[in-house]
């Protein structure tokens, strides 16, 4: 009985294979492809911690092993300790915190506009601030040294925020308005029914819902002041932001400051980017066209 | 009669004005016009005058200094080599994401970390890995490939030093092609692809004639803004090579911050200007070009 269905199972013909197997092979390609490109980009950030994280005798030590001889946070500490690093740490943060608010200020209005009214000018207003965009903000620089000069605000917090502030217009008009395209007009005309005036209808109604969005767009603003270099370099001289101050003292300094140096930069990247990730892929990638 | 209808126009007038978007959009007008408008003039005027009058004489100190040739030079090189290696990168990068890998979510976030880079740590980051006793030297001298490691950075070392630049820069900046073509891919319908896949197109046909001519302007945007931010690298040579591998960018901050000389700095910033001008102008004639004919 037994024998004979497996002689009859024997007649049908043999199962392919074939396309299973390359299926298999392509995932597993797939797989160390993605594995390969991972490595590629985070290997770097490993060794940068390793490096700011080791001793000086384990900085000095070839060849090195992957894992340093000895952990030790005197690199990081005389960093922190170096001058000028603390003030320019806290330089730092004020002028991410002060563009942030100052680019809503004058970023959001125009975003509104943009997402809630069709008027002439509406292409020829996102063409400029696109021109702006293009404009390498080395051109700017320097002339802009020369006139906060003149100004008497060379050299202030001030005179740096307000170019990050004008580097992040662009970025902030275009990103306010598409989070304001996707608030809903119902919620504000129903506000103007219950008698609201309308900038009454656009802060009750409209900014709560468009809150995350905004918090977002804030963040990836306080980036690019945080990693913007030239300008805040060119900019300043006593005031100087961390990236500037690293900068400017990069010739100077021992290795050591320059791996803790770069890895006090990444730090806050790992963090933004964790925090960020959702928004990711509306915020750099379709508003940048 | 004629002064009642005069306050109702200017009345409307002003309705007009006050519920314009003009005035919504006016702030940031001022303010871009302040702070890009008003230090464009000044950077050109300044370029081209001197104690008495108009004079070339900036654009000849700069043109004279060796270095500015040689910055010229390696720019123009790495945006030539770097944009193409970055472009595939990124769309292999993005198919794979597409491929819906295990642990997709971490790989998305390790590869998008450098977004958030900024330049000089990028730089710095890469000074760990190519220092003479850095992290590849003692790695080659592990594995014995290597008596004492290469000096990837030494300044008579010009191409190693490029090498160091190019993957410091593919590392940093792939990230950003990355993400606006995976934002690309996404917006493509699958029906596209389902289709030609049921007419039994192979993987490289539906790669060539479906995803790709798809995915044209997330391409253009990507290869226009990747351009003009190469011709802007510079702290990644500077935090690798201090001034060995000079850029175009470096030399304006050269001219400004250590030789104290504004007006040959403004003069080789707008050679940045007008090279990201010319690039964007050429790429956006190109890529018109076949729509215009077919």
């Amino acid at each position: 009985m037994t024998a004979e269905t497996a002689s009859t199972s024997r007649v049908l013909p043999p199962v392919d294979r074939a396309p299973l197997r390359r299926r298999k092979w392509r995932r597993a390609g797939v797989q160390a492809a993605c594995v390969a490109i991972t490595l590629f980009m985070a290997l770097p950030l490993v060794f940068i911690a390793l490096a700011a994280f080791s001793g000086r005798a384990a900085l000095n030590e070839f060849p090195k092993s992957l894992v340093p001889s000895e952990f030790a946070v005197d690199t990081m500490t005389s960093f922190l300790a170096g001058t000028g690093t603390v003030p320019a740490l806290g330089n730092s943060l004020l002028v991410g915190c002060y563009t942030v608010v100052l680019s809503l200020l004058f970023g959001a209005p125009a975003g509104y506009a943009l997402a809630r009214h069709t008027f002439r000018g509406k292409d020829a207003y996102q063409l400029f601030v696109l021109l702006v965009r293009a404009l390498p903000i080395v051109v700017l620089s320097v002339p802009l040294a020369t006139m906060f000069l003149n100004f008497g605000i060379y050299d202030k917090v001030v005179s740096v925020t307000l170019v990050h502030t004008a580097l992040a217009m662009p970025t902030t008009v275009l990103i306010t308005a598409s989070i304001f395209v996707s608030v809903p007009t119902d919620v504000e005309e129903a506000a103007r029914v219950f008698g609201c005036t309308k900038l009454d209808a656009v802060r009750r109604t409209v900014l709560p819902l468009a809150l995350p969005g905004l918090a977002a767009a804030s963040i990836f603003t306080f980036v690019l002041s945080w990693n913007e270099v030239l300008g805040a370099a060119v900019l300043t001289l006593g005031h100087r932001t961390l990236p500037a101050q690293v900068l400017a003292s990069l010739a100077e300094s021992p290795q050591a400051y320059r791996f803790a140096g770069g890895f006090a930069l990444v730090v806050p990247a790992l963090v933004f980017i964790a925090v960020m990730r959702r928004y990711l892929l509306n915020m750099w990638g379709s508003t940048l066209r | 009669m004629a002064e009642q209808t005069a306050t109702r126009v200017s009345r409307q007038s002003r309705r007009r004005i006050t519920s314009s978007p003009w005035l919504l959009l006016a702030p940031s007008i001022v303010l871009l016009a302040l702070l890009f408008g008003w230090p464009l003039v000044q950077g050109v005027l300044s370029a081209f005058s001197g104690d008495s009058g108009l004079t070339l004489g900036h654009w000849q100190r700069l043109f004279a200094d060796p270095y500015f040739l040689q910055a010229l030079r390696n720019t123009l090189l790495l945006i030539v080599v770097v944009v193409p290696i970055q472009l595939v990168l990124a769309l292999v990068m993005a198919l794979l994401m597409q491929a819906r890998p295990r642990f997709s979510g971490t790989h998305f976030y390790l590869w998008t970390i450098p977004l958030a880079v900024s330049e000089l740590a990028a730089g710095l980051v890469w000074l760990s890995v190519f220092a003479d006793r850095g992290y590849l030297n003692s790695f080659l001298v592990n594995l014995g490939l290597s008596e004492s490691g290469v000096q990837w950075l030494n300044y008579d070392n010009t191409l190693t030093m490029f090498i160091t630049v190019v993957v410091a820069e593919l590392w940093r900046a792939t990230s950003l092609v990355f993400v606006i073509v995976v934002a690309g891919v996404q917006m493509i319908p699958k029906d596209y692809d389902e289709a030609a896949q049921v007419f039994g197109a192979s993987m490289w046909q539906r790669l060539w004639h479906v995803t790709l001519p798809l995915l044209r302007p997330s391409l253009q945007v990507a290869l226009i803004l990747r351009t003009i931010l190469a011709l802007q690298a510079f702290a990644v040579a500077q935090a690798l090579t201090g001034r060995n591998f000079p850029l175009l960018v470096g030399e304006t901050y050269e001219w400004y911050v250590n030789l104290q000389n504004p007006a040959v700095a403004s003069a080789a910033a707008l050679v940045v200007l007008a090279l990201s001008l010319g690039t964007s102008l050429a790429y956006l004639r190109a890529m018109r070009q076949p729509d215009a004919t077919g």
